[in-house]
C-alpha cells in the first residue's frame, strides 16, 4: 500500500489541486450568489423595502407569563396578581404630547409625580414602547377614558395584573416582594426572559424562588393600523405562567405571632423538626410590601430608613445576638460527651475564679447556688457551673461541638444573604483580632457571651436539633412546588435535608439527661421558666431561658440619647419544643432590649405553643370528626 | 525550541470577523455589556483554541483521525440514548460560560475520517473505498438529524461531500447525479405532504404566507433591503431596533448588519470571509500530503458554506434551518470548532513552511 501511494503521488497531487482550484472558482460563484441576491434586495429593490419598512404593520409583542402565586400550607393566598387599569401612552404614535396630556389630564387625574415618572421615561425607554403615565385608574377613570377614547390616537387603557400581598406587612421579612427592574438587575438577567415584564423579586422567597415564579415570556404577531393600534392577533405563542410555591408557613401561626410579640422588637422562628419546615418567620416591626410593588415614594422610604425601630432590618435572618444561656444544655451535653457525669456536683458560691486569677465571673445571682448536679444547672441556668466545664472542656471542643449544632455556619434556608454568625475558637481570634486566645473567654463562651454569635434563624435550627435528638434539618421555607403550565397538575417536593455533619454519635443517655433538665426549666419548680409558663399545661415542653447581654446588632444606626437606656437593655431569648415525646414545633423568640428570657420571651413561645398545638389537635380531630360521623355536618 | 507558528493573514482575517461581531452584536443585542463580555470570553477561548491547535504536527491528525472519530460517534449515540430516558433533550455539555455540544466533535471528526478512508488508497477512490467513506460519512449524520439538528446535519454532510468532490470523484458522475437530482426534483415534490410543499413554495414567494411561514423571512428581507446601498448606520436600523427579526443576535445578525452598514458593509464582509477562505484554499494546495489536503480543503470551504447558507436564509433564498454566521452569530457553539478548524489549517502550512526551509 505504501508502494502503491508513492507511485500515484504526483498523480494525486495534480487530482487534488485540480478540484482544490476548481473548489476556488465555486467559492466565487457562491459569494458572487450572495452579492447578487444582497444588490437584489439593498439596491434594486430598495425603495419597496424601504416603505414596506416604514409602513411595517406586523410586530412581535411580548406577552408577560403571570408570576407564581404563593400560597401558605394551609392554601392560603401569600402573593397574588390582581387586575390593574393603566393607563399608557406609546410616544412615536403621539404627534403632539403636550397636547395630548393636557387634554388627558381633564378627564383622569394626573399627580405632578407621575408626570415627572412618566418623562423620565420618555427619555430612557424607546418610543415604540408603551409608556405608562398613571397606574390604577379607577372604573370610573376607565370609563370616562373609554368614552373620549378616540380622541387619544397613541393613549390607551389596558388591564394588567398587578403583584399583590394580602397578609400585608406580617410576611414581609420571608415574602420579600417584587418591585421594578433596576439598572443594577437589568445587567444581570437575560433580557429576552424579562420581555415585557417590568417586575423582578427583590428580596426573600420571591427573590430566592425568583427562576421558578418568572414563567415564560410569550409572543403575539399583531397587525397594527396606521396609527399602530392593534386590530388583530395573526399567531401567538402562549406565555407559560410561573410555578406557583407552597410554602411550609402557616400564615395564621405567623400573625399569631407577630400579634403577641406586639409593637416589641425581636423575631420568632418556628420549625416543624422532623422536616425543617418553617412554620412562622417573624421579625417585627414590619412594613407594608404592597407600597414597594411600583416604587415606594421617598418621604415613605425615608421614613421607614430612619425609624428608630428599624422594620426595614429582617432580624430573624441577619440580626445577630449572644445567644446567652440558651446554648447551656449543648454545653452540658459537650461536658457529658466528655466524661463528665449527671451526678457530678459544682459548687456554686456566686462566683468562679480561675486559677491564679483574683478576677471573679459572677454567677447571674450573687447569692449562688450551692451544690448544683448538671441537671439542676441546666434548670436554674447556674453560671458558674458551666464556667467550670468551660474551663474544663477548653475552647477547641466548645468550638467544635457547638459548630456541629449549627452555631456559625449558614444554615442552608432557602433565602439569600444569610449570615454566619459566630462561633469563635482560637484560630479565628489570631486571624481576626490578631491575639491569643485568653482562659476567661473560654468561660463566657461557655454562657453564651463573649464573641459567640447566632441569628434567630440559627437558635430555632439548634432548637429543632435539640428537637430531633441531635439530627440537624435544613430549614426550609418551600413545601412544594405546583407547575404553573395549565395542563396537569406536576407538583415538585422537596425532601428534608439533613446535614452531613449534624451525624454525630451521641450517647442518647446523654440526650435523655439534657433534656430532663431543659423540661426542668419549665415544668420543674425550680426552673427558671417554671414560675411564668409551667403552669396548666396540656402537652410537655422542653426549653431554656437566655438573657443576653446588649450588643449592636447592625451597623450605622443613630441612637436618639433619651432612648439610650431602653436600646441598652438586656435581649430576652428563649428556645424550647413540644411536645417532648413527639416534637411537633420547635421555636426560639428573642426579644430585643426586653429584659428577662423568662419573664418576657418565654411567655410568647407559651402562647405560641398553646395556639399551634390546640389548632393540630383541633384538625386532627375535626378530620376524625369527618370520618366517623359523616352526617354530622361538620 | 518552542515558538508559536501562526498564519498571520489568516489570524487578522479572524481577529477582524472578530471585531465584526462584536460592534454589531452590541446593536443587536440592544446594546447589553452582558452579551458583549460573554461573546468576548468565547472569542479568546476560540483563539486559545486556535493557538494550542496550530502547534500540533499536522501527520498527527491522520494518526488520530480514527479515535477522534470514533470517540464522537460514542458520545452522539450516548446523548440520543440519554435524550429519550432524560426527557429533556440532553444535546449540550455546560461549561459555565458556553455550551459545547457533542457533535461538535464530529464537525471536524468526520471530515478527518472521511479523508483518512480515502487517502489510504489510491486516488481517485474505487468504488468500494467510496461507498466505506459515504458510510463514515452519513452514519454520524443521521445521528445528528436525529437529535434533531438539521443545520448541523447539512454542514457535516456538506464537509464530507467537499473531501469526495476534492478525491476526484469523476465529474461524469457529478454531472449525472446533478441531472438525475434535477429531473427527479417533481416526483419528489409530489410525494411530499401537503404543508411541506407549502413550505418550500413559501421560500420562493414568501408573500403568499406573509404572516405565516414567510414572516421571518420578510420581515428580516425587509431589514436588509431597507438598508440600501451605505445602510441607516450603526444603532439605527428601524427595523432591527424595532425587533422584527427574530433571533436577531444569533442567527439573524446579517440582516441587523446589513441594515445598519448596507451593501457597502456586505460587501466588505463577504470579501473578508471570501480572502479567508481562499487562503485556506492556498495553504491546502501548497501542502504535500493528500490527507491534510483533503482536510484543509474541507476545513476551509465548510466555513464558507456556513456563510452561503446563513446568508442564504436571512436573505430569503434558502430555506431557515439554525446555522449561524461564522464568528460572527452570538453563540459559542461552532465557534470554538471553526477556530480549533483554522488552527489545523495554520498548522499545516507552518509545517509546510518548516519542510520547504
Amino acid at each position: 500500500m505504501e508502494q502503491l501511494e508513492l507511485k500515484d503521488y504526483l498523480h494525486e497531487t495534480k487530482l487534488i489541486q485540480g478540484r482544490l482550484f476548481a473548489l476556488g472558482i465555486i467559492l466565487i460563484l457562491l459569494v458572487l450568489t450572495l452579492m447578487t441576491r444582497v444588490w437584489y434586495l439593498q439596491i434594486y429593490q430598495h425603495e419597496k423595502f424601504d416603505v414596506l419598512s416604514k409602513d411595517n404593520r406586523v410586530r412581535l409583542v411580548a406577552v408577560p407569563p403571570i408570576r407564581g402565586q404563593i400560597y401558605d400550607r394551609k392554601g392560603r393566598v401569600l402573593a397574588e396578581n390582581l387586575p390593574i387599569f393603566t393607563l399608557e401612552i406609546v410616544p412615536d404614535q403621539v404627534a403632539d404630547m403636550r397636547a395630548l396630556l393636557d387634554e388627558v389630564a381633564r378627564i383622569v387625574m394626573i399627580s405632578p409625580n407621575q408626570l415627572k415618572r412618566f418623562e423620565a421615561a420618555l427619555r430612557s425607554r424607546p418610543g415604540f414602547e408603551a409608556h405608562i403615565l398613571k397606574l390604577n385608574l379607577s372604573e370610573e377613570e376607565v370609563a370616562r377614558f373609554m368614552v373620549n377614547q378616540h380622541r387619544f390616537p397613541g393613549a390607551q387603557v389596558q388591564a394588567r395584573l398587578q403583584r399583590s400581598y394580602p397578609y400585608g406587612g406580617e410576611l414581609v421579612h420571608v415574602l420579600g416582594y417584587v418591585g421594578r427592574i433596576n439598572q443594577r438587575e437589568k445587567d444581570s438577567i437575560d433580557p429576552q426572559a424579562y420581555k415585557g415584564t417590568e417586575y423582578i423579586g427583590k428580596l426573600g422567597i420571591e427573590e430566592y424562588y425568583e427562576s421558578e415564579l418568572l414563567g415564560k415570556v410569550g409572543f403575539e404577531q399583531i397587525e397594527t393600523n396606521a396609527h399602530g393600534r392593534p386590530i388583530r392577533t395573526l399567531d401567538r405563542m402562549p406565555a407559560v405562567s410561573g410555578n406557583d410555591l407552597v410554602l411550609n408557613i402557616d400564615a395564621e401561626l405567623q400573625v399569631k405571632a407577630r400579634q403577641i410579640l406586639g409593637d416589641r422588637r425581636g423575631s420568632v422562628i418556628a420549625i416543624e423538626p422532623a422536616t425543617g419546615g418553617v412554620l412562622a418567620f417573624v421579625s417585627n416591626p414590619t412594613y407594608d410590601p404592597n407600597k414597594f410593588v411600583n416604587g415606594i415614594d421617598h418621604r415613605s422610604y425615608g421614613e421607614l430608613r430612619d425609624d428608630p425601630q428599624r422594620p426595614l432590618l429582617n432580624r430573624a435572618l441577619y440580626g445577630r445576638y449572644a445567644p446567652g444561656s440558651t446554648i447551656k444544655q449543648l454545653v452540658a451535653l459537650a461536658g457529658l460527651e466528655n466524661g463528665w457525669s449527671a451526678s457530678q456536683q459544682v459548687s456554686c458560691p456566686g462566683y468562679y475564679q480561675l486559677k491564679g486569677s483574683s478576677h471573679r465571673y459572677r454567677c447571674w445571682t450573687r447569692v449562688g447556688h450551692g451544690p448544683t448536679n448538671l441537671i439542676s444547672a441546666i434548670m436554674k441556668s447556674c453560671d458558674v457551673f458551666f464556667y467550670q466545664m468551660a474551663n474544663s472542656l477548653g475552647i477547641d471542643k466548645l468550638h467544635d461541638f457547638l459548630g456541629s449544632f449549627g452555631l456559625g455556619s449558614k444554615t442552608g434556608i432557602d433565602l439569600r444573604g444569610e449570615p454566619d454568625g459566630l462561633m469563635p475558637s482560637r484560630e479565628w481570634k489570631r486571624r481576626v483580632k490578631g491575639v491569643v486566645w485568653y482562659p476567661g473567654e473560654t468561660l463566657i463562651t461557655g454562657i453564651g457571651q463573649g464573641f459567640t454569635l447566632a441569628t434567630p434563624l440559627q437558635l430555632g435550627v439548634m432548637s429543632a436539633t435539640m428537637a430531633n435528638r441531635g439530627q440537624r434539618v435544613e430549614p426550609r421555607i418551600i413545601n412544594h412546588m405546583v407547575e404553573g403550565a395549565g395542563d396537569g397538575y406536576t407538583a415538585m417536593d422537596f425532601t428534608p435535608v439533613i446535614r452531613e455533619n449534624s451525624q454525630v454519635e451521641f450517647n442518647q443517655a446523654n440526650f435523655d439527661t439534657i433534656l430532663e433538665g431543659m423540661r426542668g426549666v419549665v415544668e420543674s419548680p425550680e426552673g427558671t421558666a417554671h414560675y411564668y409558663i409551667g403552669r396548666d399545661k396540656s402537652y410537655s415542653m422542653a426549653g431554656k431561658t437566655g438573657t443576653a447581654q446588649v450588643v449592636n446588632i447592625a451597623q450605622g444606626a443613630r441612637y436618639d440619647a433619651s432612648k439610650l437606656t431602653e436600646f441598652q437593655k438586656d435581649h430576652a431569648l428563649f428556645v424550647a419544643f413540644a411536645p417532648v415525646e413527639e416534637p411537633k414545633i420547635a421555636i426560639a423568640v428573642i426579644v430585643e432590649n426586653g429584659g428577662g428570657g423568662s419573664s418576657v420571651a418565654a411567655p410568647i413561645a407559651r402562647q405560641i405553643f398553646d395556639y399551634y398545638l390546640a389548632a393540630e389537635t383541633n384538625e386532627e380531630s375535626a378530620s376524625l370528626a369527618r370520618v366517623t360521623q359523616p352526617d354530622s355536618g361538620l | 525550541m518552542f515558538r508559536i507558528k501562526l498564519d498571520w493573514p489568516l489570524v487578522i482575517g479572524l481577529l477582524m470577523l472578530g471585531f465584526t461581531s462584536l460592534v454589531i452584536l452590541w446593536s443587536a443585542g440592544g446594546e447589553n455589556p452582558r452579551l458583549i463580555v460573554n461573546q468576548s470570553l468565547r472569542l479568546m477561548v476560540a483563539f486559545a483554541v486556535l493557538i494550542l491547535f496550530s502547534q500540533i504536527r499536522p501527520e498527527s491528525w491522520s494518526r488520530w483521525a480514527p479515535m477522534i472519530y470514533g470517540a464522537g460517534l460514542v458520545l452522539l449515540v450516548m446523548v440520543l440514548l440519554f435524550g429519550y430516558t432524560g426527557k429533556g433533550a440532553q444535546r449540550w455539555l455546560d461549561l459555565g460560560f458556553m455550551r459545547f455540544q457533542p457533535s461538535e466533535i464530529m464537525k471536524l471528526g468526520v471530515p478527518m475520517m472521511v479523508a483518512w478512508v480515502l487517502a489510504r488508497r489510491r486516488l481517485p477512490p474505487s468504488s468500494l473505498n467510496l461507498f466505506s467513506a459515504l458510510i463514515v460519512l452519513f452514519l454520524p449524520a443521521f445521528l445528528i438529524l436525529e437529535q434533531p439538528d438539521l443545520g448541523t446535519t447539512i454542514m457535516i454532510t456538506l464537509s464530507g461531500l467537499v473531501i469526495v468532490f476534492l478525491a476526484g470523484f469523476a465529474w461524469r458522475y457529478i454531472a449525472l447525479l446533478g441531472a438525475l437530482g434535477l429531473v427527479s426534483m417533481p416526483a419528489v415534490f409530489n410525494m411530499l405532504h401537503p404543508y411541506q410543499q407549502r413550505r418550500i413554495l413559501t421560500l420562493f414567494d414568501p408573500w403568499s404566507d406573509p404572516l405565516g411561514g414567510g414572516y421571518h423571512s420578510i420581515q428580516s428581507m425587509i431589514a436588509i433591503g431597507a438598508g440600501g446601498a451605505q445602510g441607516k448606520g450603526w444603532l439605527q436600523g428601524s427595523q432591527s431596533q424595532l425587533e422584527f427579526i427574530p433571533e436577531r443576535h444569533t442567527d439573524f445578525i446579517f440582516s441587523v448588519y446589513s441594515e445598519e452598514f448596507g451593501f457597502v458593509g456586505v460587501f466588505m464582509l463577504l470579501l473578508l470571509y471570501t480572502l479567508i477562505t481562499a487562503r485556506g484554499l492556498y495553504i491546502s494546495y501548497n501542502t504535500k500530503d493528500s490527507f491534510l489536503r483533503l482536510l484543509g480543503g474541507s476545513i476551509s470551504m465548510t466555513f464558507l458554506f456556513y456563510v452561503f447558507v446563513n446568508v442564504g436564509m436571512v436573505s430569503g433564498m434558502l430555506p431557515v434551518v439554525g446555522v449561524p454566521l461564522p464568528l460572527i452569530s452570538y453563540g459559542g457553539t461552532s465557534m470554538v470548532t471553526l477556530m480549533a478548524g483554522f488552527g489545523i489549517l495554520m498548522g499545516i502550512h507552518s509545517h509546510q513552511r518548516l519542510m520547504s526551509n
